[in-house]
């Protein structure tokens, strides 16, 4: 069983005299010990609520949760404030994008983490202090006692972040909760917290969720992805899987649209068009349709379902999938095929090589109703990867 | 290809749903959430009827605001006349009819109030809009003239703002134009500094930086791009300042320096005054003024409150 | 040659005390020295982390902070000395693109005022009605519909509000225009979406760019040479493949092996080079080489003591390192431990307890 068990879990906002607004919308993950769990998506899709919605931290008022979130045996999204209070820090702990703004400024970094020792682990005075100076050097903080008396705007940004990483881990959480942990960090700290990261959950079999919007930090740390879109999970695969063959347009799109450090320069981005503004309802078809190169009248009517075309356990939330994908490595069947499909119409049609035969030409037609953002012109990036494997 | 133009006109009709307002200015949403707002609406009503009040007051009093019923003065009964049929708010301690007096004060109110808060606002603008630009755009020497501009503001503040008043009364003589500018006076700073705050963060943001980058004229950049954005916690204020305008009254003329002429010309503050000295034995001749007062200040204080979140939306919860 | 060239460009802030005259107690060296070129019709990228004076540097080309010393050479016009009036009416053809898409547009201006202000401050595009027809044509060039003239920036999405910025800049006919993190701030699908504009324009207009960011995936993207600066200084310049390819100093090293890939296979086979430490204040910049403190490379002669100039090596690629030469050839040794293996797996054969709980 699963040490964290969200299913359909939906989070619905009513605010006074506007329209309730549902920012996520069926989620469902399991997140094992020892696991890194990624939800990632561009802002607005939802990631950030679902954190706060795990750890207790949305308001009551005005807030309608759904579903289920099973920790352990416990329905984290029924239980009351005092019991979730509990289980904050003890079992679940979480660390934010912006450690200054999560930092308390007034009291010192270290009181800060002997106070959780003392909440929680009921530790007094000395021995706190030096568990707390124990954890500030497990998280790579270098000169601990000295920097247990600082205040949070006397420590570096990296600094802070490993001191909020500290007091996570104070009392030894089986589940970690990282929102955008990195984003605020430049990439050679980044690196560093993500290594740290990493050595927890190897070595202590920390559970870790993982929320981001950076594509490149899923690719290297977790085990498993949920690409979410509009409050859904629109893609969710092991991320060998997902970064081999994207396989739901926007997956596949936000995939294409991100400079490759390693890429030949002068290959073209491939931009997905308009804007997160530019959506349906899920209720009316797929929430993703009008940013869609290749969507069919089909997407229009009514929310997708979650199906496995390409394998078992690679779930993709639509009804024209991207068959091809850069790479075709995993066994789905249709692959084979896919790609001889593509090879064959890539001389005469350069402008699709990725989309199943009958939904062709529509990707120029789509551009009279987006009015925003320029129409991208579909490449042959497919047939460049091919060539050069 | 019809599914092709049915699908686009498919898309159409479910993305039509979303469209949003268009060519609306910052001032205009602010104005549709003002109107939205519970808070305001209460103050605007409050203010509204004082307005009207303020306006027609004089005409519809029952009598003239000296009027005395000669027979029935305190020192003469020893006793007070209360609320009756022909005087609703009964009689004062000189025998004249309160309800009457209230009516005809509410326009000497009003006009203190805002008078003194246009002197302190225009007043304390002129200075600070002066400093700020200097501050913002002025270089090392406008800096300088800043900082010597906000320390004489500083010292203002720091004189305790009754004692100021009281000083500026003092030299101008007892009138009713002396307390609206002792009142305006004290005002000053207040406004003086907010304008200044706000154009110093404006004039550190980015699209300050743009117009720069773009080549405008540094006078140009203070009046189009930094003023306009500088406003809005300045006529917050106003709106605030002219609920305490009204209160700082009534303290001078407990003081002793409002108006003089207060026979003829009736004004709540200075009504809540006389009335201390029967505050044992008559304690409703200062519920009714003081309860206007609170009243009215409450209305302005509301809608300031609301205008605040309505400019401001990030404020809110 | 070239169109804009840096000379020892120095921007030193200085920092004050004092209760109503103030006297400086020290300097921030927020740029010390950099010299680079920018050729016309091309992109000089300039990358380096928060802190490192990218920005500054910028802003000093358009004479937005005070210049300490150095020159700004602009087709043959030493910006750094020319008096402000004039310098304002050269800022039409050095323009600037913020990273704040909506900070950096007035809220309260709409549209058509924003885009007609820059016009109106150096005297082009005719009448009302002509300065109309032109932005309308701005417009159209960086993807936004005509309708948006009379609305206000948030009524925007943010990649449409950066449209608005780059369309500011584009109606001056600019020679240069500045990205200062131009897609930062953006989603990573609106990201693609202004650096094809961005690309296109420079095509279509023969700009020339000079793009300042963090990501070094961008910059490498976009630009045809890229600028490597730590702390107010640069330490590489290359071409944008040449530097990728070999990267020579070990900033630069460290720095790209911290650039996640999205692709497992590459993440997992990839070495990194983890920096110790955090970036010196640049109030008190370090002795000698500015990374000493930091590099993994750092031997004990010279580095500490001697600060290292922009050499070139070949190629047009320039190196600020005393070493460079050597840690190519592999021949001086790496002296800090900071290297971590490459996958997950591998890390976890390299744990030898789990510390008890």
């Amino acid at each position: 069983m699963p040490l964290l068990s969200v299913d359909e879990l939906s989070i619905t906002f009513t605010g006074r005299g506007r329209r309730d607004v549902r920012a996520v919308d069926g989620v469902s993950f399991d997140v094992d010990q020892g696991q890194v769990v990624g939800l990632v998506g561009e802002s607005g899709c939802g990631k950030s609520v679902t954190s706060l919605a795990l750890m207790g931290l949305l308001p009551k008022k005005g807030v309608k949760l759904g579903g289920r979130a099973e920790y352990d045996g416990k329905d984290l999204l029924t239980l009351s404030s005092n019991a979730m209070r509990d289980m904050r820090g003890k079992h679940l702990a979480m660390i934010f994008q912006d450690p200054l703004s999560s930092l308390n400024p007034v009291i010192p970094v270290g009181l800060q983490v002997t106070e959780i020792l003392e909440r929680h682990r009921g530790m007094k005075g000395a021995a706190a202090r030096k568990e707390a100076a124990d954890l500030l050097d497990r998280v790579g903080i270098p000169d601990p006692t000295r920097r247990l008396k600082e205040y949070p705007h006397q420590l570096s940004g990296g600094m802070r972040q490993r001191a909020l990483i500290a007091m996570a881990v104070a009392c030894a959480p089986r589940m970690l909760i990282a929102d955008e942990p990195t984003t605020a960090l430049d990439v050679t700290i980044q690196a560093q917290i993500l290594e740290l990261l990493k050595e927890l959950v190897d070595q202590q079999g920390t559970a870790l969720l993982m929320i981001t919007h950076d594509l490149g930090v899923v690719a290297g740390l977790c085990d498993q992805v949920n690409v979410l879109y509009a409050g859904k999970a629109v893609e969710s695969a092991g991320r060998r899987e997902l970064f081999a063959q994207p396989t739901h347009p926007y997956a596949h799109g936000l995939l294409g649209s991100i400079p490759r450090l390693d890429a030949p320069r002068g290959e073209p981005l491939r931009p997905i068009r308009g804007s997160i503004n530019d959506r349906i309802d899920w209720a009316d078809g797929c929430a993703f349709a009008p940013r869609c190169d290749h969507y069919t009248l089909e997407c229009l009517s009514g929310t997708p379902q979650l199906t496995e075309p390409v394998g078992a356990g690679h779930g993709v939330r639509c009804v024209n999938p991207v068959l091809t994908g850069v790479e075709v490595k995993t066994l789905g069947v249709p692959a084979e095929q896919a790609v001889d499909a593509a090879a064959a119409t890539a001389p005469a049609e350069p402008a699709e090589p990725k989309i199943p035969a009958q939904a062709g030409p529509e990707a120029d037609g789509k551009a009279e109703t987006d009015e925003g953002d320029a129409a991208p012109e579909a490449e042959p990036e497919a047939e460049k990867k091919k060539d050069a494997s | 290809m019809s599914t092709k133009t049915d699908k686009i006109d498919r898309l159409a009709e479910l993305t039509a749903q979303q469209e949003s307002s268009s060519g609306a200015s910052l001032w205009r949403e602010a104005l549709k959430r003002l109107r939205a707002s519970k808070m305001a609406l209460v103050g605007a009503w409050i203010i509204a009827v004082f307005l009207l009040l303020a306006i027609i007051g004089p005409w519809v009093a029952p009598y003239a605001p000296g009027q005395q019923w000669r027979g029935e003065v305190f020192v003469n009964r020893a006793e007070f006349v209360g609320a009756r049929a022909e005087n609703w708010f009964g009689l004062d301690h000189l025998g004249r009819d309160i309800f009457s007096r209230m009516l005809v004060g509410a326009r000497q109110t009003l006009l203190l109030g805002v008078v003194s808060t246009l002197i302190g606002l225009s007043v304390g603008a002129l200075i600070g809009s002066f400093s700020g630009a200097c501050a913002t755009l002025g270089g090392r020497v406008g800096q300088r003239i800043d900082s010597v501009v906000m320390r004489c503001i500083d010292i203002m503040l720091a004189l305790p703002s009754l004692l100021l008043a009281v000083s500026v009364a003092a030299v101008l003589g007892q009138s009713m134009t002396t307390v609206m500018i002792a009142i305006g006076v004290v005002q000053i700073p207040v406004f003086a500094r907010l304008l200044r705050g706000a154009m110093l963060v404006q004039g550190g943001s980015d699209y300050v930086l743009a117009a720069h980058s773009l080549g405008i004229r540094k006078r140009r950049i203070v009046l189009t791009q930094i003023m306009p954005n500088s406003l809005s916690p300045v006529i917050v204020q106003a709106t605030l300042s002219l609920a305490t305008a009204i209160i700082e009254a009534a303290a001078l003329s407990f003081l002793g320096l409002g108006n003089p002429d207060s026979a003829k010309n009736p004004e709540w503050g200075v009504m809540l005054t006389q009335a201390q000295n029967y505050a044992d034995s008559a304690p409703m001749m200062a519920v009714y003024p003081a309860l206007a007062i609170i009243i009215t200040a409450l209305g302005f204080t509301l809608l300031g409150e609301a205008m605040r979140e309505a400019l401001d939306p990030k404020l809110r919860g | 040659m070239s169109l804009l060239e840096l000379d020892d460009v120095k921007v030193h802030f200085p920092v004050k005390k004092g209760l109503i005259f103030d006297r400086t107690v020290g300097h921030v060296y927020a740029v010390d020295g950099v010299s680079l070129s920018v050729e016309e019709g091309q992109t000089y990228g300039l990358v380096g982390e928060s802190g490192c004076g990218k920005t500054t540097l910028g802003r000093s080309v358009l004479r937005l902070v005070d210049i300490t010393d150095g020159s700004v050479n602009f087709d043959g016009t030493d910006l750094a000395k020319l008096p402000a009036e004039e310098m304002r009416t050269f800022r039409r053809r050095l323009q600037m693109v913020f990273q704040d898409p909506l900070g950096s547009l007035n809220p309260r201006q709409n549209i058509e005022s924003i885009l007609s202000e820059g016009m109106a401050a150096h005297g082009i595009g005719g009448t009302r009605e002509e300065r109309r027809e032109k932005i309308r044509d701005i417009l159209a060039k960086v993807g936004l519909p005509a309708n948006a003239l009379a609305r206000y920036p948030h009524e925007f999405s943010g990649g449409q509000r950066q449209r608005i910025g780059i369309a500011r800049a584009l109606v001056l006919e600019p020679d240069v225009i500045i990205c200062d993190e131009p897609v930062s701030a953006l989603d990573v699908s609106i990201q693609a979406q202004v650096i094809n504009l961005l690309e296109e324009l420079q095509e279509s207009l023969g700009l020339t760019y000079l793009v300042i960011a963090h990501d070094l995936a961008v910059v490498r993207h976009i630009s045809d040479v890229i600028g490597v600066m730590y702390l107010g200084s640069l330490v590489e310049e290359a071409p944008s493949d040449a530097l990728y390819a070999e990267p020579r100093h070990p900033y630069t090293k460290a720095l790209m092996s911290a650039v996640p890939v999205p692709d497992p296979e590459v993440e997992d086979r990839r070495e990194r080079i983890l920096l110790t430490g955090d970036l010196p204040s640049p109030a008190n910049p370090p002795a000698g080489c500015r990374f000493h403190t930091r590099c993994p490379w750092a031997q004990d002669t010279l580095c500490a003591t001697e600060r290292p100039a922009l050499k070139d090596v070949g190629g047009g690629h320039k190196v600020a390192c005393h070493f460079a030469a050597e840690i190519a050839a592999g021949t001086v040794e790496r002296t800090a431990a900071s290297v971590v293996p490459a996958t997950r797996e591998e890390m976890a054969d390299r744990v030898v307890e789990t510390p008890a709980e």
